[in-house]
């Protein structure tokens, strides 16, 4: 197996639950029990499948796991009026960024010193990396606003390196408004985590679109990946699902209701206005694009069964492969090869999670029952996480829940646990999030956006109920 | 709309009687032998004496030729017309179905005969076999071709659905003119996106079978709704079998 990216350390998945609920339970007692439950749940859960098991690792173990980081309250380096706003926005924005990257152990704000250091001479680091901080690395630096100009400049030091301490500068020169606070924030945090993670490129530039509901209708929307900058991209008065961004950023492919039922769409960001995509016939739904963005893959009733087609990015040289009767659809490419496609079919009866290779060989089934749906194939092309539920059927009480599955071994682990009905999963950029729409009581229109760490800590909503489908960018 | 039905129907059986007591009409041709002769007093024979019109059914405005034949008759007479030939022929032109009534005398006594000359009046359908540009009605068309329902998880037509689609076949091939929608539809457990595939195949089994019944394919548009439009919106099991549907309407 190959190793991920500056890996430094091995962590098998019983480790990142145990380690978890180590750390919580230093922090917080009180919950030990109930996360000791939880976590003895996971482990009988997963222990029938995951057979000896040594070396089914997350994203969330690549890098150096846990650095003890310490981010300082930015320096305001002028007068002007916007400045303690706009500082305010950048702060609390990359704290938050630098807490939701999953690899590092932050300093609460309160235990880090009173001063506020703008500039590398203005540091003591022995102030940072002595108790009660002890932080291993401080990003620090000033903000100020100066002709309209929102001017930051961010630093990095391993506090424990008291000769050579700097890390890195960066300087950051924009218009003055907040939401450039906050994007010029995301791009340092971005910076420091592809720094001290290994080389993984930071998400916290990343976008997330996703599917809101609103007079009957259904619109594609888009927001930051913390749930900042919500706002819509279609207005079609139509029911549209199933938001598919390109890999480039430049599009986005998804279905919609028509007179001829659900047809792909294809919304050029770069223009604002939909593109052709051509439509032969049957329902059409389901998009995903190949890594290379110069192919289509989606559930197409053109034949009159749904089966799996692939065409270029307009629609044409179109090609069919799955051949059985059944359902056929939400297909998912491997993003490292592009030569593998996981989907769902339902040709043995419920659906169940398949794969093969993007000619249409190679079919392998990877759910062994139950009700599977919704995969999404993870980065580093060695994981898929789906929605399934394993005791699917009329009076069962079974729960939808988000999987994660290892696609060489069909391991699993289940991510969620009695929060009501998830699905929809999709992973971020670095392979260390997925995005999921949940919805508590499990009726359709509750559904709102939440956000986990692979190993199925860190949830958190970023959406009101009513949005759903949620499909995370690609870079 | 029911009423209108109902009408429809009965002059279809109106018609149908009509016809029925025209044919019987054209058979008492044969029977001859009149059963009101009476006992004569003398030896003279009573008349014999039949009446035929071809066509027995016409429609309004059109003629039809009445063709009658009597032997030892003194005096023929048909009702409407008057005295006539003892043999002969006449073409008349009634305004409404008649009855035309024939009297034979002679001496030796009375002998009648009746033809039934039925005149289609453009009210009255002509047969409900002809219905080329006829969509019909919502109210009959929803009575005739009636939603499915399918089981869970699933897109086999149950018996109950093989009955409405025969049912729904028959009449859909007696009215050529009506275009369909399919609609399938889901409850709304499970996954949108596949649930979107589970309803074209629902949509998809209600076309294929409509169509091994003989209606043509390209008459049927079949749509998915998945779960996208529901019926009905409370969490059980009657009701999410109520959304479990292939949905009949008239593609207008």
């Amino acid at each position: 197996m190959p190793k991920p990216f500056g890996s430094t350390s091995e962590i098998i998945g019983e480790e990142i639950v145990n380690s978890f609920v180590r750390r919580l339970r230093a922090r917080n007692p009180q919950r030990w029990v109930t996360l000791s439950l939880l976590s003895s749940l996971v482990l009988l859960l997963s222990g029938s499948t995951l057979r000896a098991q040594d070396t089914f690792h997350l994203e969330t173990s690549s890098g150096a796991t846990s650095i003890r980081l310490a981010a300082a309250n930015f320096k305001p380096s002028t007068g002007d009026a916007n400045t303690s706003t706009f500082k305010n926005t950048f702060d609390t924005t990359l704290f938050a960024d630098l807490s939701a990257a999953g690899i590092f152990d932050m300093v609460s704000k309160s235990l880090i010193p009173q001063s506020t250091p703008g500039s590398q001479s203005e540091i003591s680091l022995a102030q940072w990396s002595s108790a009660p901080a002890s932080a291993a690395m401080v990003a620090f630096g000033n903000l100020g606003v100066q002709n309209n100009r929102l001017i930051v400049n961010g630093f990095l030091d391993d506090a424990k390196n008291t000769q050579y301490p700097q890390v890195f500068a960066k300087q950051y020169n924009e218009i003055a408004t907040d939401d450039n606070a906050r994007q010029v924030a995301h791009r340092f945090a971005d910076e420091i985590i592809f720094r001290l993670s290994g080389g993984t490129p930071g998400i916290a530039e990343s976008k997330i679109f996703y599917v809101k509901r609103g007079g009957g209708n259904k619109e594609i929307w888009e927001m930051d990946y913390d749930g900042a900058n919500q706002h819509a991209i279609t207005h079609l008065g139509e029911i549209s699902l199933s938001p598919r961004i390109s890999p480039d950023n430049s599009r986005i492919a998804f279905s919609s209701l028509g007179r001829n039922g659900f047809q792909i769409k294809m919304f050029s960001l770069l223009l604002g206005r939909l593109v052709n995509f051509n439509s032969v016939g049957g329902t059409n739904l389901s998009p995903a694009w190949s890594p290379s963005g110069q192919q289509l893959a989606f559930s197409s009733s053109r034949t009159g069964d749904p089966e799996i087609w692939v065409t270029d990015p307009q629609g044409n040289v179109a090609h069919r492969i799955t051949n059985y009767k059944g359902p056929d659809v939400s297909p998912t490419w491997n993003p490292k090869t592009g030569a593998q496609i996981a989907w769902i079919s339902g040709r043995t009866g419920l659906p169940q999670l398949y794969i093969m290779d993007s000619d249409g060989s190679g079919v392998t089934r990877m759910t062994d029952g139950g009700y599977a749906t919704s995969p999404s194939w993870s980065p580093n092309g060695q994981f898929i996480t789906f929605a399934w539920d394993r005791k699917y059927g009329p009076g069962a009480p079974g729960g939808q829940d988000i999987y994660v599955m290892e696609v060489a071994t069909k391991r699993w682990i289940q991510l969620t646990h009695d929060m009501g009905r998830c699905d929809f999963p999709s992973w971020s950029p670095d392979g260390r999030h997925i995005a999921f729409a949940n919805s508590p009581d499990g009726i359709d229109s509750h559904n709102r956006i939440m956000t986990m760490l692979v190993d199925g800590t860190g949830k958190r909503a970023l959406t009101e109920s009513g949005t759903d489908m949620p499909n995370w960018s690609w870079k | 709309m029911i009423a209108h039905r109902t009408t429809f129907w009965n002059k279809a059986a109106l018609v149908a009687t009509l016809a029925l007591l025209a044919a019987s009409g054209c058979h008492k041709k044969q029977a001859a032998p009149p059963s009101s002769a009476m006992a004569p007093e003398n030896n003279t024979p009573p008349p014999t004496a039949s009446i035929t019109a071809d066509p027995p059914a016409i429609d309004l405005g059109q003629s039809v030729v009445l063709n009658w034949r009597t032997s030892n008759a003194t005096s023929v007479s048909i009702d409407g017309i008057g005295e006539v030939p003892v043999n002969g022929t006449q073409t008349v032109s009634p305004s409404s179905s008649t009855n035309f009534h024939l009297v034979a005398k002679n001496d030796g006594g009375t002998t009648e005969a009746n033809v039934r000359v039925t005149v289609r009046v453009p009210e009255v359908p002509a047969a409900p076999a002809d219905n080329s540009g006829d969509m019909g009605s919502d109210a009959i068309f929803h009575a005739k071709v009636q939603d499915i329902f399918f089981g869970y998880d699933s897109f086999d037509l149950t018996p109950e659905a093989d009955t409405s689609i025969t049912a729904a076949a028959a009449y859909l091939n007696a009215h050529p003119a009506i275009k369909i929608l399919i609609g399938g539809y889901c409850d709304d457990r499970g996954s949108a996106e596949y649930n979107i595939t589970l309803g074209e195949n629902r949509a998809n089994a209600a076309k294929t079978a409509l169509v091994s019944a003989g209606v043509a394919g390209d008459r049927i548009r079949v749509v998915s709704y998945g779960k996208e439009k529901q019926f009905c919106t409370e969490e059980t099991e009657s009701c999410w079998q109520q959304n479990r549907r292939g949905q009949f309407s008239i593609d207008r």
